[in-house]
Parts: C-alpha cells; sequence; structure tokens
C-alpha cells in the first residue's frame, strides 16, 4: 500500500452481504463513503458445468442448465434445446414451439418479477418484493402444473417439452393474466414513480450505448440504453416471429436514457409484453404432439454450433462442439451477467456506497450463471 | 414524584433521617421499576405491532403462532435473545463494546420519566421536561457511535458515521419546530404545556391548531423525529442492503436485543413529545367538560394519551414498510436545505404571531367573534 492509498479504506463486500445477489465479493476502495474503486471477485459458486457437460450426455446435460439462471430455468433449458437440436437438425413440432414461448415468456415474468423485488429491497423498501413474491407463486403454481417443479424445472428438452401440459393449465394462465395487469399498475404506484425512488436512480451508473456495446451488455440493461436489439425481433427462434409484441427501449424519462431508473422500467415493459405474448400464444395453442421423435441415444454429426437466445438477463448463447460421440466435445456457456457484471467497476467509480447497490440492483445479474 | 415522597413522608410519624432517606430510595426504585416495566411491555408489543402491521401491508399474516393471535411472539423472541451466545469480537475495544447497549438502552428508557401520561401521573414533573427530553434523546449518538467504533468493524463504522451525522443533523429542526410550539404555552414542562391545550371540545386548543405556524412545525417535526429514530426512509444507519446492519453488525443476542429495543423505546418517545407539544397531550376530546370520578379521568387520560402515541407509532411503521430509503446525501441535502429553515422561518412565524395576538390561537380569534 503507498502512501496515496493510506487515506482510502478497503472492505470487503461480500460473499456474505444483503445485496450482493448470492456470493459476489466486491474489494471496495472507499473514501468514506465515496467509493474510488470496485473490484469484482467471482467464482464462489464455481461447479464446472462446462467440464461437467463434457462427461454427460446430450440430455443429460439438460438438468444442469436449470441451475445456470435458476430464476428462468426454462430459458436456459430452451437454449440449450435449440443448440442441440441445431446440431441435430430436428424439426420441432408447433405446438412444441408453443407452449416453449409459452414457459419462457412465464419465465421471464417470475423473473423480471424477482428482478423488481429484489432490487427494490435493496433501495430499502421492502414491501414490492413481496408482492413480487405473491405474484411469482402464482407462476410457480402453473409450472408446477405443467411439469410438477417449482424452481429447477427441466422441462423444455431436446425435441420439445417432456410432457404436454394437463387440462386446466390454460384457463388457470389466462386467470394469471387477467390478474396480472392490475398488479403492474400496482408496483408502479408503489415503488416506479416514487418519488425517492426516482431521486435515488434518475442520473446514476448511466450507461452510453457505445459502453453497452464495448462491455457486451445484452437484454434489458442493453435495451435501456436506447438500443433496440431484443433476439426475438432481430434473430427470431420459434414462432416469434408470428407473435405481436412491443421491445421497449430506454426513453431516459426521469433522467438520462440508460441511467439505473431506466433499467429498472425496462423489466416492468417486458413484464408487459411478456404477458401479451402469453395471451397470443394461448389463442395458437392447437392440438398435436408435444415433442418431435428424438432417439434415445443422441449422436450427432461432428461440427460446431453457436446459439443464442433471448434470456431475462439478456443473451445466453451456448457454443457446441462435437465430436460425432454422444457426449459434447466442449460446451462453452456464454452467460449474459457476466458481461453485465464487467461494466460494474466502470459505473461505480465516484459513486456512493448506496450507489453501489443500486448499480448491482439494476444490473441484474445472477450469480450462478457468472460463476457456471 | 418529588410531591409523592413529600406527601407519604408528612403522612408519616417518624422523623428519623435515615427512615426519610430509605423510604425516598424505595420510593425511587419502586417507581423505576414501574416504568421499566411498563416501557418493556411497551416495546415486546411494539415488535409485534411493527410485525403485524408490516404483515398486514405486505399481503401476509404476520405472526400468530406463540400465544393467541401471536401476541406473546415477544416473550419468545426474548428467551431466543437471551439464549444466543454472546459473541464480543476479538478485536473489538471489550469496554465501549460492552458499554454502548446499556447507554442506548437507559437512555431510551430514561426519557420516559418526565412523561405527562394524566393529570396526576408522571414520573418526574420536570420544569424543563422538553429540555430534557431533547437533550437525553441526543446521547443516543453517543452510544451509537461507541459501539460502532468498538466493534471494529467497517460495517458498523459506517452505520456509526451516518448514524452520528443523521441524529445531530436533525436535532436542529426538531428543536427549532418544537420551539414554535413552545412559545405559545411559554413553559418547558410538559404538563404544564398540556393543562394550557384544555378547551374547545379538547380538540381545537390543541397547539397543533393554534396557528398555522404551529401546523407546519408539526410536520417537520414529525418528519425530522422519523429520521431522528432512524427509521425508513431515513434509516441509513443500519440500511440492511447498503452495510448489512450498520452499527449493531457485531452485536448479538441480548445486546443486539438493546439496540432494537431502544429503536422503540425511542419511536414512543418522540411521538409521545408530539402527542404532548401539538396534538393536547392526555385532553381527553368531546367529553372532557362532563363531571366524572377523579380515577376515571384519569384512567380516560391515560388511554387517550396512549391511543395519540400509537396512531403516531402507526404512522411511522406504515411510512416504514411503505417507501424506499434515501441516499445519506439525500437525507443531509432534506435537513439542511429544506427542514431546516422551513423550521427557522416558521420559528420567525411563530413569534410574530406570538407577538401580535399573544397566546391567542385561531380557534380562540373564531370563538370571540362568535361570542360578541
Amino acid at each position: 500500500m503507498t502512501k496515496a492509498d493510506e487515506k482510502f479504506m478497503q472492505v470487503n463486500m461480500g460473499p456474505q452481504h444483503p445485496s450482493t445477489h448470492g456470493v459476489l465479493r466486491l474489494l471496495v476502495t472507499t473514501d468514506g463513503e465515496v467509493l474510488s474503486g470496485v473490484k469484482p471477485y467471482i467464482g464462489y459458486l464455481h461447479r464446472a458445468l462446462e467440464k461437467i457437460a463434457e462427461r454427460v450426455t446430450y440430455p443429460q446435460f439438460t438438468p444442469f442448465t436449470d441451475r445456470l439462471d435458476y430464476l428462468a430455468s426454462m430459458n436456459c433449458n430452451l437454449a440449450y434445446a435449440m443448440t442441440v437440436e441445431k446440431l441435430l437438425n430436428i424439426e420441432v413440432p408447433r405446438r412444441a414451439q408453443i407452449l416453449r414461448v409459452i414457459m419462457a415468456e412465464l419465465n421471464r415474468i417470475s423473473s423480471h418479477l424477482i428482478a423488481f423485488g429484489s432490487f427494490s429491497s435493496d433501495m430499502g423498501a421492502f414491501t414490492p418484493f413481496l408482492f413480487g413474491i405473491r405474484e411469482r407463486e402464482f407462476i410457480n403454481d402453473l409450472f408446477e402444473i405443467a411439469c410438477g417443479a417449482r424452481l429447477t424445472y427441466n422441462y423444455i428438452r431436446i425435441g420439445g417439452v417432456s410432457k404436454d401440459i394437463p387440462g386446466g393449465f390454460i384457463e388457470k394462465t389466462r386467470e394469471f393474466l387477467d390478474y396480472f395487469p392490475a398488479k403492474i399498475k400496482e408496483y408502479n404506484e408503489l415503488l416506479s414513480y416514487n418519488a425517492i425512488f426516482i431521486k435515488r436512480l434518475a442520473n446514476i451508473a448511466v450507461i452510453s450505448p457505445d459502453d453497452a456495446f464495448d462491455y457486451g451488455i445484452t437484454g434489458p440493461n442493453l435495451r435501456a440504453s436506447g438500443i433496440k436489439w431484443d433476439l426475438r425481433r432481430e434473430e427470431p427462434y420459434l414462432i416469434y416471429n408470428e407473435l405481436d409484441f412491443d421491445v421497449p427501449v430506454g426513453k431516459g424519462e426521469m433522467g438520462k436514457t440508460g441511467d439505473a431508473w431506466d433499467r429498472y422500467m425496462m423489466r416492468i415493459y417486458e413484464m408487459e409484453q411478456s404477458a401479451k405474448i402469453v395471451r397470443q400464444c394461448l389463442d395458437l395453442l392447437a392440438p398435436g404432439d408435444y415433442t418431435a421423435k428424438v432417439s434415445k441415444v443422441l449422436k450427432p454429426p461432428a461440427g460446431e454450433v453457436y446459439v443464442r437466445a433471448e434470456n431475462p438477463r439478456g443473451e445466453l448463447g451456448f457454443y457446441l462442439i462435437s465430436d460425432g460421440s454422444t457426449k459434447p466435445y466442449r460446451l462453452k456457456i456464454r452467460a449474459p451477467s457476466f458481461a453485465n457484471l464487467s461494466i460494474i467497476p466502470k459505473l461505480a467509480r465516484g459513486v456512493m456506497i448506496a450507489d453501489l447497490i443500486a448499480i448491482i440492483g439494476s444490473m441484474d445479474i445472477i450469480l450462478p450463471e457468472i460463476d457456471r | 414524584m418529588t410531591e409523592l415522597i413529600n406527601r407519604i413522608l408528612t403522612g408519616m410519624s417518624t422523623t428519623m433521617p435515615l427512615t426519610r432517606l430509605l423510604i425516598t430510595i424505595l420510593i425511587m426504585v419502586v417507581s423505576t421499576a414501574i416504568v421499566l416495566a411498563v416501557s418493556l411491555l411497551y416495546e415486546g408489543f411494539a415488535t409485534y405491532a411493527e410485525r403485524k402491521v408490516a404483515g398486514d401491508i405486505q399481503a401476509r399474516i404476520g405472526p400468530n403462532r406463540v400465544g393467541p393471535y401471536g401476541l406473546l411472539q415477544f416473550v419468545a423472541d426474548g428467551v431466543k435473545l437471551l439464549l444466543k451466545e454472546d459473541i464480543i469480537p476479538f478485536y473489538a475495544d471489550r469496554w465501549l463494546f460492552i458499554i454502548a447497549p446499556y447507554i442506548v438502552f437507559t437512555v431510551s428508557f430514561a426519557a420516559f420519566v418526565p412523561l405527562s401520561y394524566s393529570d396526576h401521573v408522571s414520573i418526574a414533573n420536570l420544569n424543563v421536561g422538553v429540555l430534557y427530553m431533547i437533550a437525553i434523546s441526543s446521547v443516543v449518538s453517543m452510544a451509537i457511535l461507541m459501539g460502532a467504533w468498538g466493534s471494529n468493524n467497517k460495517w458498523s463504522l459506517f452505520g456509526g458515521m451516518r448514524a452520528v451525522a443523521q441524529i445531530v443533523s436533525y436535532e436542529i429542526p426538531i428543536v427549532l419546530s418544537l420551539l414554535a410550539a413552545i412559545i405559545i404555552p411559554a413553559s418547558l414542562n410538559l404538563r404544564d404545556i398540556i393543562a394550557y391545550q384544555s378547551g374547545g371540545l379538547g380538540i381545537f386548543r390543541w397547539l397543533v391548531f393554534n396557528n398555522p405556524f404551529t401546523l407546519i412545525a408539526f410536520f417537520v417535526y414529525f418528519i425530522a423525529a422519523i429520521a431522528e429514530v432512524n427509521r425508513t426512509p431515513f434509516d441509513i444507519p443500519e440500511a440492511e442492503s447498503e452495510i448489512v446492519a450498520g452499527y449493531h453488525t457485531e452485536y448479538t443476542g441480548m445486546r443486539f436485543a438493546f439496540f432494537f429495543m431502544a429503536e422503540y423505546g425511542d419511536m414512543f418517545v418522540v411521538s409521545a413529545i408530539a402527542a404532548t407539544l401539538f396534538l393536547g397531550g392526555w385532553q381527553i376530546p368531546f367529553i372532557g367538560g362532563i363531571p366524572m370520578p377523579v380515577w376515571l379521568r384519569e384512567v380516560l387520560q391515560i388511554g387517550v394519551f396512549f391511543t395519540k402515541v400509537f396512531l403516531l407509532i402507526y404512522v411511522m411503521m406504515w411510512i416504514r414498510w411503505t417507501l424506499p430509503r434515501l441516499r445519506v446525501d439525500q437525507l443531509m441535502e432534506l435537513c439542511w436545505k429544506y427542514l431546516t429553515p422551513i423550521a427557522l422561518f416558521n420559528l420567525i412565524g411563530a413569534s410574530v404571531w406570538v407577538l401580535l395576538l399573544h397566546d391567542k390561537g385561531v380557534y380562540d380569534i373564531i370563538a370571540r367573534v362568535f361570542t360578541r
């Protein structure tokens, strides 16, 4: 430590800290309340998922993808299933595609609800968190009806989905969709347009479009910076090109475009759009096969594919190399949170401790995906 | 209480100085024990009330397992905290660490003493009651800093520094707004101030309705008082999501409980001051003028006083579970840029009012117009 460093204090934030969203460790250099630097240390949740992929067969890896972003397991399942299907050239039946979209969008809503809730409790308001959990519970019930699980679903499999939805699912989902818009209004009244909340977030940690590109930021965080980039629109997969939905972008309603408030608000807007998508999908749902005919032992031809999908937290990419055996030769996971985390040291220079919490919360990172 | 001692002593035949001294000490110990018991009971039920109110606001039930409606939850909590291991960190400054919670608790308990609970019930009828209350509640900041520094933990230190900055700053608008009320009855004695507010159906001569300036002073006082007791949206000294638990991060078991109970004690005290100075204290509304036995009057007065205090506490809880938290610089900005100037000009306005109209409030003026 040099003489100049002595006036700074080094504080360890995490891995056990109430608002580092898991086991993120930040080495924070502060001068009183003002930060002069932040250094993230990751790896506390490393489970060697990429290496495990080389040891298990293709279908056996699906449950591991549940553990990537555990708040959006369906989306992770989906991206992995699409990767293997591309390698194997499997055509997924239409009903399965629609079911996948329904599940992915419902999971997007439930993931954003957690993002909304945990962000509000980071900001010191505890009630919105419980409101978010209350609505998420509804979605968890829907998933439980569909696949029996409430967190790690393992529902979207290679070739389709694990089983068809049972009776009553559609009615229940419609019930949820009728109930949900009023709740979003409630969130906005309680939190989004609260004067203190806006004061805390407007003009904080502004990500310019250039920075967003440079750091590879994706998902709602990228769109908050005013860039209209959503893989569901740009590279439509499944049946997204038939669906009518908007891609919300940040407009700097309360301050500069790309500030923490914009990033927060993207999630609220996306929940509305996802609800709209689910409603359309329920109308499109026609009888049919829920899975393609997939042989028990998958032996894809040698080759490599890269597939990416729009996850609640950004682009989840799987780069898969096959050597023609029953196991992947190499699987590289491109985790959106990893890229989103990388900009935090840049944003957190010269801000206050409370702002650092706002930055982490507004980026909505999730650690199992970063550490893999 | 001095009166009580004198009355008992004059009623006794003995003139032995030692006996008189012993009796005096005995009465003091008994009355202290009564205050301690009542305040502990209140603090226990206040924690229960907080959790029930929070449950109600957050669409859940709250404690309902121990005793009828979970009423005995605080007993279970107390027992649990007593049984917890009492950890004193190795690098802590033992002396400061041990003594800090006791000071915090003693101070919050000492503030119960000059309060006037009814016409005849008060522990000490201090002629500088208001001054004593303000002075004793400032000691908390010192004790908090002792605990924070003694913990030898960086998060505690952050919390301690924040607490001191906050409490010291908010003393100023508190005192200025209290002065605007005090200059009308021209007394620092809490009992005299309440006695002054009699008449007008027991409502209209409350100091809060005396003139427009006291109304503003009431709101300034209440906002500043919430900050003084470190509750959301001003709970930055113990902001869980930012600095773990603030100044009591290292405290466990009963030592933590002392800090915790002191918070509820302080809530009672600031609400009691508001009730006494602005809301007519124990003046019974509407039926105060009807002749009734002394014991009934006393009971009613105590009931009225506690009702007013608990309503104010309820408002504090309501605010806590609704609003997000301010940032530390915004908190200071609110104090120095808004509350302090408002309170200062308000005091000038109130002084001019008193200068021109003496102690005649809006009600008196209206009443005179009608009776003429």
